[in-house]
């Protein structure tokens, strides 16, 4: 279990108010200006030793990413903090922008800074009204007390942040989609390469980092890359926020250690599964777009990359979504498959026409009129859709289905057949 | 609307708000600052756009009409019709669902009207399902206009509905006393 020493977001919960004096309190912002005078070499140093992987979902590593921004570049480079936090089950950015916003901000000059961005700009989901309120609020500080604008904590570097509240469209968390919607257009992703390091916003080198992988940037600095790395399992390493929902008795978010075991997890911190461990169906492990795994393999299961893709799942933002026996499983994927439908933008004729007739077959499966032909109908088609889109929402869509099947497949046969007798 | 073209103008509070904003996006590149003008259009206006207002946004920014319609027919926070004072949007994506969302819309059902976009009779609210709100370790949850209530109930929705008809809102938030989302212990 992470000890209270090792938490980077003592405030997560809100316990103590956001505002600057308090953030400084905690250790934010202490000597800024010292970490920039060490330099670009030394902060992207120091992140790859930190092994850091993206913590929007697919876990890239972080210190690596940001060495492929052009260093001599004629271009305006800059940062984008994807805050549009919309993956089904997440719901740990919304804590750190409405409780530490000053980890974030703090981290918005380190890494741009590092990648020679002198803007960046961060695209908040607009239904966060409140919380988009706060970490304006909390600019506004860092603004006055000289933390950020001209020579930002008197390191010599000019550095603006510019808030962009979205306007409700999951696939606005897609980076290429995001820029084209920071752009003012449909939020609809762009075919890659190139990529945005080299065209992202206006054309420019971009980078695009997720809420809670810029956050953690200050304390790994601080305490350094191999504190960090010293968490968790190699090449899955820190400490992470884990957002627990379903079906446990005290659903929450908690900072813990990387490669927890899953079991232990809820028992501790969510109060365990409703009607106890026994009483366990499957679990969602990484949000919505990630393969649901049966009890038995949660019974140890680790909580990282590597050991949940070794079980055809993923760690995704780790965003655990948990079911019990009474789950009417179809139903649970079903509403998922209604969801992507929702959220496909429309571009790819795999994905637009796909999803509606993957959530139709769904439904169809669930109200029990459905034969074991449609169903290998209905896989054939998640293959057909997955790889074959510009972007990862029809992957996203195809997997929860393929999931359900691969470990499901006989019980829900046998209801089928019951129904039909019936 | 009447027929006059542009008869709506941002008032002299939102002007000032529009240049702000117009200030965080380079000189050439006014487009980017369509999401927070129509943001601002649609909260003039009972928080609804028609095409008048968004063809007056579109002009403003110097861009084509048809690129600003995009925008808002892409985009489910722009609505092209009035839905009451306040908008009660219940999510009944699979983690709120696993808690309960049916018996949320049930409370919306028999509070509201029995049918979703459809302005109650007095004219106080509309409900809607819509996807994952993102607090879902909160879920249930409805958001209202621009607040979320938390950790709700069949009850407990009734009582947040009420509030809103007796003119004096709960506070928002969690609805079962927890703080934020923190596991109660």
């Amino acid at each position: 279990m992470l000890k209270e020493k090792d938490k980077i977001f003592t405030n997560l919960f809100g316990d103590e108010p956001f505002h600057i004096k308090n953030a400084q309190a905690r250790g934010d912002w202490d000597n800024t200006k010292e970490l920039i005078k060490k330099g670009r070499e030394w902060i992207i140093d120091e992140m790859k030793k930190s092994e850091l992987r993206g913590r929007g979902g697919a876990g890239f590593p972080t210190g690596l990413k940001w060495s492929f921004m052009p260093k001599d570049s004629k271009l305006t480079n800059y940062l984008v903090v994807n805050a549009d936090e919309s993956e089904p089950g997440t719901c740990k950015d919304r804590d750190m922008i409405r409780n530490e916003p000053h980890k974030l901000i703090e981290g918005c000059l380190l890494a741009s800074f590092a990648m020679n961005a002198h803007t960046c700009y961060i695209y908040i989901r607009g239904e966060y009204f409140n919380e988009a309120v706060v970490l304006q609020k909390a600019i506004d500080e860092a603004y006055d007390a000289g933390l950020i604008g001209k020579n930002a904590a008197k390191s010599g570097w000019d550095f603006d942040i510019f808030l962009h509240r979205g306007a409700g469209a999951y696939i606005c968390g897609e980076e290429t989609a995001l820029l084209e919607s920071l752009e003012g257009k449909k939020g609809q992703p762009r075919l890659k390469p190139p990529f945005p390091a080299n065209k992202g916003l206006y054309g420019s080198p971009t980078t695009v980092n997720n809420v809670e992988t810029i956050a953690v940037v200050p304390t790994i600095l601080r305490r350094g890359g191999e504190w960090f790395s010293s968490f968790g399992r190699p090449k899955n390493t820190g400490t992470k926020v884990f957002c627990i929902s379903g079906h446990v008795n005290n659903p929450c978010n908690i900072e813990e250690e990387m490669s927890i075991p899953l079991r232990e997890l809820v028992e501790k911190h969510a109060g365990g599964v409703t009607g106890g461990w026994d009483n366990l169906k499957a679990v969602i492990p990484g949000g919505s777009s990630v393969p649901l795994i049966p009890k038995s393999t949660c019974d140890t299961v680790l909580m990282d990359f590597d050991s949940l893709s070794a079980v055809k799942s993923g760690l995704g933002t780790a965003a655990v979504i948990v079911m019990d026996k009474s789950t009417d499983l179809v139903k649970a994927i079903s509403k998922l498959s209604h969801f992507y439908k929702h959220e496909s933008c429309g571009q790819c004729t795999p994905c637009r026409e796909g999803t509606g007739w993957m959530w139709r077959m769904m439904e169809k499966i669930g109200n029990g009129y459905a034969s074991s032909n449609d169903i290998d109908k209905l896989l054939d088609v998640t293959k057909q859709i997955e790889g074959h889109t510009i972007c990862a929402l029809g992957d996203a869509a195809a997997w929860p289905i393929q999931g359900l099947f691969r470990h499901f497949r006989d019980e829900i046969e046998e209801q089928l057949k019951k129904t039909k007798a019936a | 609307m009447s027929n006059q073209k542009n008869a709506f103008v941002f008032n002299k509070e939102n002007e000032i708000k529009a240049k702000e904003i117009l200030l965080k996006y380079p000189t050439d590149r006014r487009q980017s600052a369509i999401m927070p003008l129509l943001d601002l259009a649609q909260r003039q206006n009972e928080n609804w756009l028609s095409r008048d207002i968004v063809e007056y946004v579109a002009d403003y920014l110097e861009m084509p009409f048809i690129k600003a319609w995009e925008v808002v027919t892409f985009y489910s926070m722009y609505y092209t019709k009035y839905n009451g004072k306040y908008l009660v949007q219940v999510c009944g994506t699979t983690p709120c669902w696993l808690r309960g969302s049916d018996q949320v819309i049930k409370a919306c059902k028999e509070v509201i009207s029995p049918e979703p976009n459809t302005v109650s009779s007095d004219g106080l609210f509309s409900w809607m399902q819509v996807e994952c709100l993102g607090a879902c370790v909160n879920a249930p949850l409805v958001q209202i206009n621009d607040d979320y209530y938390e950790d709700l109930t069949y009850d407990t929705t009734k009582n947040v509905l009420q509030s809103l008809i007796d003119g004096s809102p709960l506070s928002i938030g969690s609805q079962s006393g927890r703080k934020s989302s923190k596991a109660v212990s």
